[in-house]
C-alpha cells in the first residue's frame, strides 16, 4: 500500500479524514439544470467537491421491443473521458464506464419503478419513445459513481419531450413541449467504501485508491433498495453489507433533498 | 531607444509584447523576436534595469542536475529502479547509486525500493536526449514513509520554499510537521498531530494559490498563528537532519 | 442579397464570448470557451511517454489532439458516440493549428495530449475547440510563441459575416464556411479551411475581418488567463 493509503488508514482509525470530513459526510454538492438546453432535451451538471459530471437526454421515436409492445425504452451510456483524468484512456467505453451505466443509471431507474416505461408509448406495438441518457465525466476527484447517478437523474428531471407529428412521423427538435418525463420518486445512489474496517461515504481520489471494497447502494423514498453494486478486490462480510446498506439508505434521504 | 509596454509586477500571457527595442534583454518566460521582447508563459513581470523577466506562474518541470525530486518507483529491474517524477520519461536510480549501503549481487531489489514507493532523490545527470539519472546517496534522500503527498505546479516551488528556506521553515515549525519539497512540484508532509498536519497541507495549498501576491509571507504567518496559536516548538525529529536547505 | 442575420447581429459582430481557465483541476491545464451557444472545454495532459514507440520524435515532443462532440450537444438527433471522419479531421487540423506556437524540444520522444469536448453546439465548433485548447496549453505552463485565436467566417450571398451560427451554416441557398485560426501578435494564419464558393476578393475580405474578430477573442483569452491570478 502506498504511503498515502497507509496514512488514510491510520487517520481513519482516529475517525479523521484528510479533508476534515466525517466518515458519513458528503462534500459540497451542486446541481445545475439545462446546461445544454439548446441541443439536449434535458441536461444537467453535477459537482461533488471538485468532481464534475455532465449528462444529457435525447429522445427518439422507435419501435417497441417485441416482448414489451406497450413500453418505450431507456438507454444509458456513461463515458469516463480521458479529459477528466490521466487514468482514463481514449476509445470506446471501458468496463468501468459500462459498469456505471448499467449498475447505477440503468438499474436505478428501471428497478426503482420510478420511470414508467408504459408512459413512453405512442402506439402499441408500433411506436414508442426511446430515452437516451449520455453521462460524461469532466473532472475526476473521486466518487464519479454518485455524481453519474445524480447527473443522469437531474438530466431526466430537466427533460421535455420535443414535438412529434404522428402523421409525418417526424420529430421537431426545435420545438419543446411542456411535457416532461414522469418520475415517480427519485432513486438515489450512495457509494460506501470500506477502508480497513471503517465505512466511508463520498470517497476522495486518495480514499478510492486506499479502499479495499465498495458498495453502491441505490434506494428509493420508502427506504427500499433498488440496486446494489459491489466493487473492489476484497470480499465483504454479511455485517459489512448490512452496515453499508443502512448507511447508504440513510444518506440517500439527504441527497434526495437536493432535488426538491 | 526602446520602450517598455508593461510595468513591474504586471501579469502577462504568451504572445504579449513586453518591450520594444534592442536595449532590453529577455529572461525567464520571455524571449526576443526581432526588436521585441515577448512573453512565452503566463507570469509576473519583473524589471531589473535592462532585464525584462517573466516569472512564470505555471511551468512544465524540466529536470536539472542537482535538483531534488520526489517520485514513485514504477519499475524494478536488474539495473536499478525506474521512477516516475512527473516528466515525460521515467528516471533511473542505477544500482550503484541506490543506497549508501553496499547492495550485494543477487539481492532482492524490491527490499530497498518497491513498486509504488515514494522516494526523495537527487538528479545526478540529464543527457542531451533527456534521459535522467537519480541518486539516493545523500543527506535527506530516502524512501518516504507514511504521510501526505501534495502536487503543486513546479513554478510555485521557490515561493513555497521561500528565501533561504524561510517560508517552508515557518510552516514546519508552526505545525510541527516534517516536510520535503521536490523541485518537480511534489511535496511530502507528515505530522504526528493530524490536525496540525492538515494546517500544514492547507497552508501550502494557500501559498500555491497566492504565490504571485504581495505580502504573502505575512498572510501565511497570520494564518498559521490563527490555526495553531503561538506555541513554538523545535522540529519534531532530529534524526534526519535538515531537509531541503535551499 | 443577405440583409439581416437571424439574430440581428451586425455582419462583423461576434456573439457573446466568455472563457475560463483551470476548469478541470485534474488536468495539467484546461479551459472553457463559449461563443454564443457553442461551449467547448479542453484539457491538456503531458508531456508523457508516447506509445507505440515508432510514433516518437527523438528531437521533440508531439502534440496529439482529440476532438469530440458529446452525444447530446448537436441540434437535432443524438450524435452516435465515437470518432467520426469529421471528428478525426477536426482533431488533425486542431493539432496543425496549435503546433506552430509550441516548442516541445525539451520533451523529446513524448506526447502532449489535448482533449476537446463540445457540451453544446451552435456553429463554429472547431474554432471554439482550438481557442479553448490554446488557453489550456497556456494554463498548463507550456512555453508558447503566442496564443491562437479562431473564428469561423461566412460568405452568405454577397456578405462576409463574422462568427457563423448553425442557422447561418444551414442557410438554404448555400454559403461558404471559412474557419480561420490566427496567431494574434503577427496575424499569421495557422488554420484556414473553406467549404463552399467564394471569389478571391471575398476571401481577402474574410481574412481581414477574421483578424479583427480574433483580436476580440484574444482579449477574452488574455483576461481569462489573468483572471485566475486576480486576488
Amino acid at each position: 500500500m502506498s504511503i498515502v493509503s497507509n496514512h488514510i488508514v491510520n487517520l481513519l482509525e482516529k475517525d479523521i479524514r484528510m479533508d476534515g470530513r466525517k466518515a458519513d459526510e458528503f462534500r459540497d454538492i451542486k446541481i445545475e439544470y439545462g446546461i445544454s438546453s439548446k441541443s439536449a432535451e434535458g441536461s444537467a451538471r453535477v459537482t461533488i467537491g471538485k468532481t464534475e459530471v455532465v449528462a444529457g437526454v435525447k429522445m427518439e421515436v422507435g419501435t417497441p421491443y417485441p416482448d414489451s409492445p406497450d413500453e418505450g425504452t431507456i438507454i444509458a451510456n456513461v463515458e469516463l473521458l480521458p479529459l477528466s483524468s490521466p487514468e482514463f484512456e481514449s476509445g470506446p467505453p471501458g468496463i468501468e464506464s459500462i459498469e456505471l451505466a448499467r449498475s447505477v443509471v440503468d438499474r436505478g431507474l428501471r428497478e426503482s419503478g420510478s420511470l414508467d416505461l408504459k408512459k413512453l408509448l405512442i402506439k402499441k406495438g408500433e411506436k414508442s419513445w426511446t430515452i437516451l441518457i449520455d453521462v460524461y465525466s469532466v473532472n475526476d476527484d473521486g466518487n464519479l459513481a454518485d455524481a453519474v447517478g445524480l447527473a443522469a437523474l437531474a438530466a431526466i428531471k430537466d427533460a421535455k419531450f420535443p414535438k412529434y407529428d404522428e402523421k409525418t412521423e417526424k420529430i421537431d427538435y426545435e420545438q419543446k413541449t411542456k411535457k416532461g418525463i414522469e418520475l415517480n420518486g427519485l432513486p438515489m445512489p450512495v457509494t460506501v467504501v470500506k477502508i480497513n474496517d471503517k465505512y466511508v461515504i463520498d470517497p476522495s481520489l486518495d480514499e478510492e485508491k486506499a479502499m479495499k471494497s465498495r458498495l453502491t447502494v441505490t434506494s428509493i423514498e420508502n427506504g427500499s433498495v433498488c440496486a446494489l453494486q459491489k466493487g473492489g478486490n476484497e470480499p465483504l462480510t454479511v455485517e459489512d453489507v448490512d452496515m453499508m446498506v443502512e448507511l447508504g439508505v440513510k444518506k440517500a434521504k439527504e441527497l434526495r433533498k437536493l432535488f426538491k | 531607444m526602446g520602450d517598455l509596454k508593461i510595468k513591474d509586477k504586471d501579469i502577462v500571457v504568451p504572445g504579449e509584447i513586453l518591450a520594444a527595442g534592442m536595449d532590453f534583454l529577455p529572461s525567464g518566460g520571455a524571449f526576443r523576436e526581432g526588436e521585441d521582447i515577448i512573453a512565452s508563459q503566463v507570469g509576473v513581470v519583473s524589471i531589473d534595469g535592462r532585464l525584462v523577466k517573466v516569472v512564470p506562474l505555471a511551468i512544465k518541470y524540466i529536470p536539472k542536475r542537482g535538483d531534488m525530486v520526489i517520485g514513485t518507483v514504477e519499475e524494478v529491474t536488474n539495473n536499478g529502479w525506474f521512477v516516475d517524477f512527473g516528466y515525460s520519461n521515467f528516471a533511473l536510480i542505477p544500482l550503484r547509486d541506490g543506497s549508501m549501503d553496499y547492495i550485494p549481487k543477487g539481492a532482492d531489489l524490491t527490499q530497498y525500493y518497491n513498486y509504488g514507493d515514494y522516494v526523495v532523490a537527487n538528479i545526478t545527470n540529464v543527457t542531451k536526449s533527456k534521459q535522467v539519472d537519480l541518486s539516493m546517496k545523500g543527506p535527506g534522500l530516502r524512501k518516504l514513509s507514511e504521510g501526505v503527498i501534495l502536487k503543486v505546479n513546479p513554478a510555485k516551488v521557490p515561493r513555497i520554499i521561500g528565501k533561504q528556506g524561510s517560508m517552508i521553515s515557518m510552516v514546519k515549525t508552526k505545525t510541527d510537521c516534517r516536510i520535503v519539497v521536490g523541485q518537480n512540484g511534489l511535496i511530502w508532509i507528515y505530522g504526528i498531530d493530524p490536525v496540525k498536519e492538515k494546517v500544514a497541507v492547507d497552508t501550502i495549498k494557500m501559498i500555491d494559490e497566492k504565490a504571485h501576491i504581495q505580502g504573502l509571507t505575512d498572510e501565511v504567518s497570520a494564518y498559521l498563528e490563527k490555526k495553531v496559536g503561538g506555541e513554538k516548538r523545535t522540529t519534531v525529529d532530529g534524526k534526519e537532519g535538515e531537509e531541503n536547505v535551499q | 442579397m443577405y440583409n439581416k442575420r437571424p439574430d440581428n447581429r451586425k455582419f462583423d459582430e461576434l456573439r457573446e464570448i466568455s472563457a475560463e481557465v483551470s476548469v478541470i483541476p485534474r488536468a495539467d491545464g484546461s479551459a472553457m470557451f463559449k461563443i454564443g451557444k457553442t461551449v467547448a472545454i479542453a484539457a491538456v495532459y503531458g508531456p508523457k511517454d508516447l506509445f507505440p514507440r515508432f510514433l516518437r520524435d527523438p528531437k521533440k515532443g508531439i502534440l496529439r489532439c482529440n476532438y469530440n462532440m458529446m452525444s447530446f450537444s448537436g441540434s437535432g438527433e443524438r450524435i452516435r458516440p465515437g470518432p467520426s471522419r469529421r471528428s478525426k479531421e477536426i482533431s488533425f487540423i486542431t493539432e496543425k493549428a496549435l503546433s506552430p506556437v509550441l516548442d516541445l524540444t525539451d520533451f523529446p520522444g513524448s506526447v502532449v495530449d489535448i482533449f476537446i469536448e463540445l457540451i453544446q453546439t451552435d456553429g463554429g465548433t472547431r474554432c471554439a475547440g482550438i481557442t479553448a485548447a490554446a488557453l489550456a496549453l497556456a494554463d498548463a505552463g507550456f512555453p508558447m510563441k503566442d496564443l491562437v485565436s479562431a473564428v469561423s467566417i461566412g460568405r452568405i450571398e454577397d456578405k462576409i459575416v463574422v462568427d457563423v451560427s448553425k442557422e447561418e451554416e444551414d442557410y438554404e441557398k448555400g454559403m461558404a464556411d471559412i474557419p480561420v485560426a490566427i496567431m494574434p501578435r503577427n496575424g499569421n494564419i495557422t488554420l484556414l479551411q473553406m467549404d463552399g464558393l467564394a471569389k478571391p476578393s471575398e476571401l481577402k475580405e474574410a481574412l481581414k475581418v477574421a483578424k479583427r474578430a480574433c483580436e476580440q477573442i484574444y482579449k477574452v483569452q488574455k483576461d481569462a488567463l489573468k483572471a485566475r491570478y486576480k486576488k
